[in-house]
């Protein structure tokens, strides 16, 4: 019995030793860091303060809190309608919307931010087309802004968006509706009393994965604007990983602080699924890998998790 | 159910998300392949001229080929850690499995940016100076397809119910290790193809990582996308397009094989 249980321990080991290593030991070494001194030594809350008080690291946390809000919302809008709209389809074009949207989801991060640059840059082919044409709208709009950099979130929140809520849907039955129609409630009414208050954990829940996904996106953003504009993964970025002078310890606060909104935001969504099994049948199973095969690859795994 | 059709609405909307979603892609596809594209709807004229150019490039067959073996090393690796490990939590220790499933579902709610802090900060000095090295970047890819893998791999044992077998086994005089060796693993084989390949994928696009970790010594194929945007937009979108339709082959393969693996 001794032997057994020495194997089986044994078999632990090298799991154990990676998790520890590229897992823990970091995670703590940051959370250490952002309590010294700038030369790393002692224990210090002065790095907090700093960045509490430095209107620069505010205005980093400002925007990123803001794009990260702002692409949520409208993603979750636009990814409520789209799904309602999916489920009016027959199953067969359904497949294929979804396909087809999940298959865009592989599209992100630098070749995404680099497509954008293409279309709607400096010398982008739309806007040199509508320089061309005349059309004055468009010359108020930059792509390395505000308005660009939410264009491109919002490119990757939707199908995640779409992906995350779709099966909700299908825990409204056809009967309920009927029921209420019977009740003599209109749709609007049935959705506004019975259709969203039934999503809504759902709902919720997406949310928080949303605004957890645009507060960690870095790749895209860095690609898109470097460092012209103040966000706070980029800003970490350039503290710890710079050309100019490397700040770790500073770098070491803003991640902390980072990673404290995203944890609270999956925690979020974690309780939201929780609260939504209770009442909501998802679509049989049995696809379940070839959806994530499809390739909403993020996604798919993160609905896997909060189950 | 059947009776319900799409309505105006619907269609519409849908055609405009799929104009959204597609519209940056078909761009890069169309650049890539576009001559001389200025002030008309659609390029003057074609040609393949940017892709020739780009597997002359010696620089982007290199980065191909440092993507492909750092992600191929890692996923080996993760394969040869995560079967044994899962496989024992799953059998013998099944009340571990939420702790297990908490420490595996961290590197989500934790964004790479930050993983990069901590990682560069433990590495970078002391007795384990192994920052900028692919050593680094191989344990770094390790805990971002941590998710997938345990999840992969426990789905494949629980759907062949890998207790009854092992006991089966065990009862036909089997000893453990060449139980697990001979019964299980071809069992699980199919389902951990499949998560062996979406990590692959997934670390294939990885780009933060990569870049904050090792970016001034090692190439990878988005670090070098990411160098060649500045230079030349045809060769970058065609590296882009190029990029993108290798990763739908791959979800093509692993829906596949995804579909076989479940009949």
């Amino acid at each position: 019995m001794k032997q057994r249980q020495r194997g089986v321990i044994l078999a632990l080991l090298p799991f154990v030793l990676m998790v520890l290593a590229f897992q823990v030991v970091p995670l703590l070494s940051m959370l250490t860091g952002s309590f010294r001194r700038e030369d790393g030594t002692g224990f210090t809350l002065g790095n907090y303060l700093h960045a509490v008080q430095s209107a620069y690291y505010m205005q980093a946390i400002k925007n990123s809190l803001l794009i990260s809000v702002a692409s949520s919302v409208i993603g979750i809008v636009a990814g409520l309608l789209c799904a309602y709209c999916i489920t009016r389809f027959t199953p067969a074009v359904r497949d294929r919307l979804l396909m087809l949207s999940n298959m865009t989801s592989n599209f992100a991060g630098v070749p995404l931010a680099f497509a954008y640059i293409i279309l709607l840059g400096n010398n982008g082919v739309f806007t040199l087309l509508f320089k061309q044409w005349g059309w004055s709208v468009f010359s108020d709009f930059n792509l390395y802004s505000w308005s660009g950099l939410i264009l491109v979130y919002v490119y990757f929140q939707i199908p995640l968006a779409l992906l995350l809520l779709y099966p909700a849907f299908y825990g409204i039955r056809e009967q309920w509706k009927e029921a209420a129609a019977l009740l003599g409630a209109g749709s609007w009414q049935f959705w506004r009393t019975v259709g969203l208050p039934v999503l809504s954990p759902a709902i919720f829940g997406t949310l928080g994965i949303l605004f957890a996904n645009a507060m960690g996106a870095y790749a895209t953003a860095y690609a898109l604007v470097g460092g012209n504009y103040n966000l706070l993964a980029v800003r970490i970025g350039s503290l710890v990983a710079g050309d100019v002078v490397t700040q770790p310890q500073m770098g070491s606060t803003l991640a902390v602080l980072l990673a404290l909104s995203t944890l609270l935001a999956v925690y979020l969504n974690q309780r939201m699924v929780r609260l939504t099994e209770g009442f909501t049948s998802k679509p049989p199973r049995k696809r379940a890998w070839r959806r994530e095969a499809s390739a909403g690859i993020r996604a798919a795994a993160l609905e896997e998790a909060g189950q | 159910m059947n009776t319900r059709r799409s309505g105006l609405a619907p269609r519409t909307f849908m055609l405009l998300l799929m104009v959204y979603l597609l519209l940056p892609l078909l761009a890069t596809g169309l650049y890539a392949f576009a001559e001389n594209w200025q002030n008309t709807l659609l390029p003057e004229a074609w040609t393949f001229g940017w892709f020739g150019e780009m597997f002359k490039d010696i620089r982007f067959l290199e980065a191909l080929w440092t993507s492909l073996y750092l992600c191929l090393i890692t996923v080996v690796l993760s394969l040869a850690v995560m079967l044994p490990s899962v496989f024992v939590i799953t059998v013998y220790f099944p009340r571990w499995e939420s702790f297990m499933k908490g420490i595996v579902v961290l590197p989500y709610a934790v964004p790479g940016v930050v993983a990069a802090v901590g990682l560069i900060r433990a590495y970078s000095s002391g007795p384990l100076n192994i920052s900028g090295t692919a050593y680094l970047l191989v344990g770094a890819y390790f805990v971002v397809i941590l998710p997938y893998m345990y999840q992969g791999i426990r789905n494949s044992l629980l759907s062949v119910s890998a207790v009854e077998l092992l006991n089966a086994a065990e009862l036909l005089g089997a000893r453990r290790r060449s139980a697990f060796v001979n019964v299980i693993l071809p069992n699980i084989w199919p389902g951990v193809i499949v998560s062996a390949l979406l990590s692959f994928s997934v670390l294939f696009g990885e780009f933060v990582l990569t870049n904050m970790l090792v970016g001034g010594h090692i190439q990878t194929i988005q670090v070098y996308l990411y160098r060649r945007v500045g230079e030349s937009g045809h060769l970058a979108s065609t590296i882009a397009i190029s990029y993108f339709v290798f990763i739908l082959l791959l979800s093509a393969l692993l829906m596949r094989l995804g579909t076989l693996g479940k009949r």
